[in-house]
C-alpha cells in the first residue's frame, strides 16, 4: 500500500460567514475576501506541512488544481509541485491533477510535468482531470467540449512524452506542426498517470482500458460510493480480460486522529464542517454546467440534490465514511475494514481540511504517521490469508 | 388558425416542424427556451402569413446531429431548409438566440429572404455591457429575469416539471451551451459582415430586458443604421410572449406591407 499526503491548500483564514452568506466560495466570491499577507503565511505553512510529510514517511505528497476559489489556493499545481521537487529528496510528488481542458495548450502541460519529472529525478506522478464544473464558468471553456478536449489533450501529452520528435499532431481542438518535447520525461515510458474522479462510468471505462491501466482515485465520497466505483473499475478490467492490480485503485479521504475518539471528534468538528458545508458548497448550476456530465448523471444528481447540497455534520460524515476520525486504534480498524471491502492500493489522506489550524494539522499528521500509517502500509492483497 | 406538425429530413437531421396559416412564408426561429408549443403570437401571425416554426436541431423533438458544433453550422443548415422547402420571399423572425441565427443566415445568403425581424437578438457583444448569465442562474432566477411582469414568471414557475419536460429542457440547455457558452452568445466576427444583410430589418427590444439589456439595441442600430427599431416599454426579453398583440402589430405593419 502506498500512502499519500494530499493537500488542498484552502484559504483557511476565510471569513466563514461571508462564504456562507454568499452561498459559495467558488467563481464569484469577491476576491477582496483574500488577504495576500495571510495568503503568504498559508502557502508557506502548507508547503512546510507537505515537506514534513516526507520526513514522516509518506510515500508521496500530493497537490491539485483549482481556480478562483477559497476551497484551494493552487490554480497552478505546477508551482507547488516545483517548489516541493527541490525541497524533498525521496517522496514522490503527485499532481492530482492538471485540468487539461482548461489549459490553452496541452503541450505546456506535457513540458511542465516533464520538467518536474526530470528535476526530481523521476519522482513525479502525473494526474489528469477535467476541472470541476465551476471552473468552466470561471474560464469560459465550453463544457460541452470538455470530454473531447480532455481526451485529445491526453493523447497529445502521452504521445509527446513517448514518441520521438519532431512529429505533427492533428486534432479537432489542438494542431501542432512540431511536437518535439525538451525535456523528455525522466521516467520510462512516462510518469505514472492517475485519474482522480468523483465517480463516473465513462471515466472508469477509459482509465481501465488495457492500453492505459491508469490508477483511478475516488475522491471525497461516502465509503459505499467509493466501494461501488472501485468495484466497477475492477469489473471493467475483468470485462477487458485482465485483473486489476491494487495499485490501479485509490481512495482520497480526510483523516483526523487524536488521543481519543472524543478528542478527535471535538477537535475536527468545526473545521471539517467548514470544509463540507462552506468550502465545498455550490449551487447545482455551478457544479454541473451543461455537457460537463451526461444528462443521465445530471438527472441523478438533481434527484439527490437535498443529500448532496444540504449541510452535513461530522458525526454523520464519520458514519458515511466521508472522513476517518478517531483514536489511532479506531482509525486503524476503520482503514482495515474499508480496505477489506475496497482493496485500494493507494490511500490518499487529507490531514488538513477547511479551517484546521497549523498545530492541529501537524499533530494529526504526526499521530497518523506514527500510529496508523504502519498498519495501513501492510495492507496488501498478497498478505490476505487465502 | 390550426397548425400542423410533421418531421422533415434535412442534412440527415430529423427536424420537428409546425406550420400553420397562409400568405407569404414567415419562418420563426426560436430562442434558447425552444418552441415546444404553438403560442398565441404564432396563431395571430398565421392569420396573415404561412408560419413555419421548427424546433432547431438539438432542441425539443428534433435530432441532435453530430455535426452541430456552432452557430455557423446551424445557419448553413437553415439555408438548406429554405432550399429544401423551396421557400422564397421569406420573412425571417428570430428571437434572442434565434435572432443571432437569423443574422448568421442573412450575412451568408439573403437571396430567399424578404425581410428580417430580430427580437432581442444575441450575436454581438457590446463593450462594457454584460449579458445575464443564463447558465449560472437557477431556474427561478431565470424565470424572474425573463419577464417584466412578475405574474408571467410565477406562471412559468408554477408549471409542473414532468420527466419529459425535464429531458427536453436539459437537451435544449446542452445545445444552447454548445452554441453560445463561449464567446458568450455571440460571434466575434459577425459584426464585420452585418452590412451584407440587404433586406429590410426591424429590431424589437423589451426595454426591461435583463438577459440582453437594451444597450444592445443601440449597438445594433449603430452597426445596422438602416434598421428600424421599436423599444417596447414595460417588457422583458420575450416581447412575443409578454406583449403578443403589440409584437404582432409591429411584425404585421413591417412585414405585411407587401
Amino acid at each position: 500500500m502506498q500512502v499519500v499526503l494530499f493537500h488542498l491548500m484552502p484559504y483557511a483564514d476565510l471569513d466563514l460567514e461571508a462564504g456562507r452568506e454568499h452561498g459559495t466560495v467558488w467563481v464569484n466570491l469577491p476576491n477582496s475576501n483574500f488577504d495576500p499577507v495571510k495568503g503568504h503565511r498559508l502557502y508557506n505553512r502548507y508547503l512546510d506541512e507537505l515537506e514534513h510529510g516526507e520526513e514522516l514517511g509518506f510515500d508521496a505528497i500530493a497537490v491539485n488544481e483549482h481556480h478562483q476559489t477559497a476551497y484551494g489556493l493552487m490554480p497552478s499545481p505546477i508551482v507547488t509541485a516545483s517548489a516541493l521537487a527541490r525541497r524533498t529528496k525521496r517522496a514522490k510528488i503527485a499532481i492530482l491533477g492538471s485540468a487539461l481542458p482548461l489549459r490553452e495548450h496541452p503541450l505546456m502541460v506535457a513540458e511542465e510535468h516533464a520538467m518536474i519529472d526530470v528535476i526530481s529525478g523521476g519522482r513525479l506522478i502525473s494526474g489528469f482531470v477535467r476541472g470541476i464544473g465551476a471552473e468552466y464558468h470561471t474560464f469560459g471553456v465550453n463544457p460541452t467540449f470538455s470530454h473531447d478536449r480532455f481526451h485529445e489533450a491526453h493523447d497529445l501529452i502521452v504521445r509527446a512524452w513517448t514518441e520521438p520528435g519532431p512529429f505533427a499532431f492533428q486534432g479537432r481542438h489542438y494542431n501542432v506542426q512540431y511536437v518535439n518535447l525538451w525535456p523528455r520525461p525522466y521516467q520510462k515510458p512516462h510518469p505514472p498517470i492517475w485519474i482522480p474522479s468523483q465517480g463516473s462510468k465513462e471515466t472508469i471505462d477509459w482509465a481501465a482500458h488495457p492500453d492505459r491501466r491508469y490508477t483511478y482515485l475516488q475522491t471525497f465520497s461516502p465509503a459505499n460510493v467509493v466501494q461501488r466505483y472501485l468495484k466497477m473499475y475492477r469489473d471493467t478490467c475483468t470485462g477487458f480480460g485482465y485483473e486489476a492490480e491494487d495499485r490501479q485503485l485509490g481512495w482520497a479521504v480526510p483523516v483526523y486522529v487524536a488521543a481519543t475518539d472524543e478528542a478527535a471528534r471535538a477537535e475536527a468538528k468545526p473545521h471539517f464542517e467548514a470544509f463540507r458545508n462552506v468550502f465545498l458548497r455550490m449551487p447545482v448550476e455551478m457544479l454541473l454546467p451543461p455537457g460537463y456530465t451526461s444528462r443521465e448523471s445530471l438527472k441523478n444528481v438533481m434527484k439527490a440534490k437535498a443529500a448532496i447540497f444540504g449541510d452535513i455534520t461530522l458525526e454523520k460524515s464519520i458514519e458515511l465514511g466521508l472522513i476517518v476520525c478517531g483514536s489511532p486504534a479506531t482509525a486503524r480498524k476503520a482503514f482495515e475494514a474499508y480496505w477489506k471491502d475496497m482493496r485500494f492500493g493507494n490511500l490518499l489522506v487529507l490531514c488538513q481540511f477547511g479551517t484546521l489550524p497549523a498545530d492541529l494539522t501537524r499533530r494529526n499528521m504526526e499521530l497518523f504517521a506514527r500510529e496508523v500509517m504502519p498498519a495501513v502500509k501492510k495492507l496488501a492483497s498478497n498478505a490476505v490469508p487465502a | 388558425m390550426a397548425f400542423g406538425q410533421r418531421f422533415i429530413d434535412v442534412d440527415g437531421c430529423k427536424l420537428n416542424l409546425r406550420r400553420g396559416g397562409s400568405g407569404e412564408p414567415l419562418l420563426y426561429l426560436h430562442e434558447a427556451g425552444g418552441a415546444p408549443a404553438v403560442l398565441p403570437f404564432m396563431e395571430k401571425l398565421a392569420e396573415r402569413f404561412d408560419v413555419l416554426v421548427p424546433e432547431h436541431p438539438g432542441f425539443g423533438a428534433s435530432d441532435e446531429p453530430g455535426w452541430l458544433e456552432n452557430m455557423h453550422d446551424l445557419a448553413y443548415f437553415y439555408l438548406d431548409v429554405l432550399e429544401s422547402l423551396e421557400l422564397r420571399g421569406v420573412h425571417l423572425v428570430g428571437s434572442s438566440l434565434g435572432g443571432w441565427l437569423a443574422l448568421e443566415m442573412a450575412v451568408r445568403d439573403a437571396s430567399r429572404l424578404k425581410s428580417l425581424v430580430l427580437v432581442g437578438p444575441a450575436g454581438i457583444s457590446v463593450p462594457g455591457v454584460s449579458p445575464g448569465d443564463v447558465f449560472l442562474w437557477s431556474p427561478e432566477e431565470l424565470a424572474r429575469n425573463l419577464f417584466f411582469d412578475p405574474a408571467l414568471a410565477e406562471k412559468m414557475l408554477a408549471q409542473p416539471v414532468t420527466p419529459e419536460l425535464l429531458d427536453v429542457s436539459l437537451k435544449n440547455r446542452h445545445t444552447v451551451a454548445r452554441l453560445g457558452w463561449e464567446p458568450r452568445m455571440h460571434d466575434p466576427f459577425l459584426h464585420k459582415w452585418l452590412h451584407r444583410v440587404n433586406v429590410p430589418v426591424k429590431i424589437i427590444w423589451g426595454e426591461a430586458d435583463k438577459i440582453l439589456p437594451v444597450a444592445y439595441a443601440r449597438e445594433f442600430k449603430r452597426l445596422m443604421p438602416g434598421a428600424e427599431i421599436d423599444i417596447i416599454p414595460r417588457c422583458g426579453h420575450l416581447p412575443q410572449a409578454e406583449r403578443p398583440e403589440e409584437f404582432c402589430d409591429i411584425v404585421m405593419r413591417f412585414a405585411g406591407k407587401g
